[in-house]
């Protein structure tokens, strides 16, 4: 205050010569809700613009005729219910998610495990290795298993033959091609789970098991009693996050076997692609992507109201 | 019967760093035993090698007679309460308290009888449905405790288990356990830094330092008897004062300070320091026995003039703190003594509770 010019908090109303750019600039500063809703707006423009529009843009599409002139309600939907072909991609969806899924929790459950267990720097450098799959990208990786999975020339059957054992066509038929995407898809995201895995394990108190030690816990019962039931929310969170993720798969489908044979590998995302884009019917390939909208966002409230509960009860 | 024998006990690390330095130690059927000293002296790591949760490098630890070095904690009969309690957070408090039991295969109805008994014992009967994040500090650490309880071990171990709760409630929950020692009595380890607790709840109380045992004894001799510097500087609060003297044989024998004053050594004790005469030693005076003058004195009774630094009424007494020739001392004395800092007051030193330290050896001659 000593140059008579400072404006001190509280006093500007008293100051003749007030600076108004300063002046309003700190008044917009305090009035800290639209402050905070200003810093969050580069997000929420994102989220708007590229989630809750394109997801908008879908369902409006879905609801048009073929030729987006007129509204047709739900008739995509009904249509696509009563389709044979598009059972089948239900059908495959569902087999790929859930199998992949699973095998990528127990796989990354188990990986996580060796991984805790790795003492010291060690442990560093496997996380790292056994992270790569997840940091590839997965169109790149994917062309890679296509070579690997090649009839004639391929490192795998080049191996089963010397062993003097027949070669597989691993995309040649429709249950070897199922199995075939399930198993690229396990190798990418099995590192996922298991670095979610690893925290969640980490971050169990090691007294806990010296306490169930103690009481007469063995290892299974440990495992059972402590640690399954430790990492429940984040077992729970990334099964649901992956299922979500993997539902929506398109990748390795699209390069591995685009759909074939006989239509026996199709997802959702790439019947989708094929109805929508390949045969022009962009809205009922909106409604063949939007099919599991609704289960998923069903189970995805389920799940994480059971975690929020689960959190208030336990966490101290 | 359940004693426990530490015999030779080594704890090394990697790098070869001696944690515990090859102990021994008997510990009596019944017998409730303390482990007390300062951070890194060795006092948790012995009390896990007796659970099982850290392996031995070499020695052997018995229970019951039976050398368990190779036997894993859950057949070793033992329970344990941790100092941030462990309970399970995902099990109600009658779960935590049943998990043992239940591991063991115990009727229900067993377990469900020895739940409500130690519950009823521990004033948690209405906490039983509660999950941990639910209860207090002080609930919490009486959960731990009915969790071993219910059990009925051979040993119980605990682990610093007051540490984590504030001070009224510490005091609280210490007569808590001496009073369920009291009830189920049973062999008792108990780990703890803070001295005060190690007093008042020990049948024998185990100073360690730096991995090795300083001294075992009674609460009492300890205080009143200490062996090392270190158990004379550990047991007592506030601590005992150490005074750089010389013990000087001039027509009896007297512990010269570093001012100059000379204190003439209790006749009593004349033949035990003699042959230390003329060596630079330190003395080891407990605060309550350097106190305001008297008219008539006990036989053994010094004097010394002290100029006051700062004193601090505590209620039942004031502390005096002051400085002979840069050593801090504290004297206790009566609330109604007038110690102003700055001026001098007179103060008596009760000599025949003197303790001698030989600078060498830092053993109490």
């Amino acid at each position: 205050m000593a140059d008579g010019n400072s404006i001190g908090y509280g006093e500007t109303a008293l100051v003749s010569t007030p600076r108004p750019r300063v002046g309003s600039m700190r008044r917009f500063a305090r009035r800290r809700s639209l402050f905070a809703i200003l810093l969050c707006s580069p997000l929420i423009a994102l989220v708007v613009g590229l989630q809750f529009y394109p997801a908008g843009y879908a369902f409006y599409l879905s609801m048009l005729n073929r030729k987006m002139t007129g509204f047709v309600l739900f008739d995509n939907f009904t249509f696509l219910m009563g389709q044979d072909s598009f059972q089948l991609v239900v059908f495959q969806s569902c087999l790929f998610a859930v199998s992949a899924v699973v095998f990528k929790a127990l796989l990354g459950f188990i990986l996580a495990h060796l991984m805790h267990n790795i003492r010291g720097q060690n442990q560093r450098i496997w996380r790292g290795l056994l992270l790569i799959p997840w940091v590839i990208p997965l169109a790149l990786s994917t062309l890679t298993w296509w070579w690997l999975f090649d009839p004639a020339y391929s490192a795998l059957n080049w191996t089963l033959k010397w062993f003097g054992l027949p070669s597989i066509p691993f995309l040649g038929t429709v249950w070897n091609a199922r199995i075939s995407v399930i198993v690229v898809n396990v190798w990418f995201g099995a590192p996922f789970f298991m670095i979610m895995y690893l925290a969640a394990l980490k971050s169990v108190p090691e007294q806990l098991y010296e306490a169930a030690a103690i009481d007469g816990a063995g290892a299974v019962q440990r495992l059972f009693f402590i640690t399954l039931p430790m990492m429940r929310n984040i077992i729970l969170i990334t099964v649901l996050y992956s299922l979500i993720v993997t539902f929506a798969d398109f990748d390795i489908v699209r390069i591995l076997t685009n759909g074939g044979p006989q239509d026996g590998t199709h997802l959702f995302a790439t019947y989708a692609f094929q109805v929508g884009i390949q045969s022009g019917n962009i809205p009922r390939g909106a409604a063949v992507s939007l099919f599991m909208f609704p289960i998923l966002a069903a189970l995805a409230f389920f799940v994480l109201r059971d975690v929020i509960k689960r959190n208030k009860e336990i966490t101290a | 019967m359940a004693q426990v024998s530490i015999r030779k006990v080594v704890k090394a690390y990697e790098g070869n760093v001696q944690a515990v330095k090859g102990i021994d130690l008997e510990i009596a059927d019944e017998e409730f035993v303390v482990l007390v000293g300062p951070s890194g002296c060795g006092k948790s790591t012995t009390l896990r090698m007796i659970a099982g949760l850290e392996e031995i490098t070499s020695g052997d630890i018995a229970i019951g007679g039976e050398v368990v070095n190779d036997v894993p904690p859950r057949d070793r009969d033992i329970a344990m309460v941790f100092q941030n309690y462990a309970l399970y957070p995902h099990m109600s408090v009658f779960d935590n308290m049943a998990f043992g039991l239940k591991l063991r295969k115990f009727p229900k109805e067993e377990i469900k009888k020895r739940v409500d008994d130690a519950a009823k014992m521990l004033d948690i009967a209405m906490l039983l449905d509660r999950k941990p994040k639910a209860l207090s500090g002080g609930q919490r650490q009486r959960v731990a405790m009915g969790r071993a309880i219910v059990r009925n071990p051979k040993v119980f171990l605990f682990d610093e288990p007051l540490s984590n709760l504030d001070a009224k409630l510490r005091v609280q929950m210490r007569t808590e356990i001496k009073k369920v020692h009291q009830l189920v009595p049973t062999t008792t380890v108990y780990v703890t830094h803070d001295q005060i607790e190690a007093m008042t709840l020990a049948d024998r109380v185990v100073v360690m330092n730096h991995g090795i045992i300083e001294q075992v004894g009674a609460p009492q001799e300890l205080y009143h008897n200490p062996a090392t510097r270190f158990v004379a500087g550990f047991i007592g609060s506030p601590a005992m004062n150490f005074l750089t003297v010389k013990l000087v044989s001039d027509n009896g024998l007297y512990v010269e300070l570093a001012d100059g004053t000379r204190l003439a050594v209790n006749p009593a004790r004349i033949d035990r320091y003699k042959p230390h005469a003329g060596k630079t030693m330190t003395l080891g005076l407990r605060p309550e026995h350097l106190t305001e003058t008297h008219t008539n004195e006990k036989p053994g009774t010094a004097y010394l003039d002290a100029t006051v630094d700062v004193t601090e009424p505590m209620g039942m007494e004031t502390m005096v703190h002051f400085f002979i020739k840069g050593e801090p001392v504290c004297a206790r004395v009566d609330p109604l003594t007038v110690a102003i800092p700055g001026q001098i007051l007179r103060l008596a030193a009760d000599m025949s509770n003197m303790h001698l330290i030989d600078n060498d050896t830092n053993k109490v001659v």
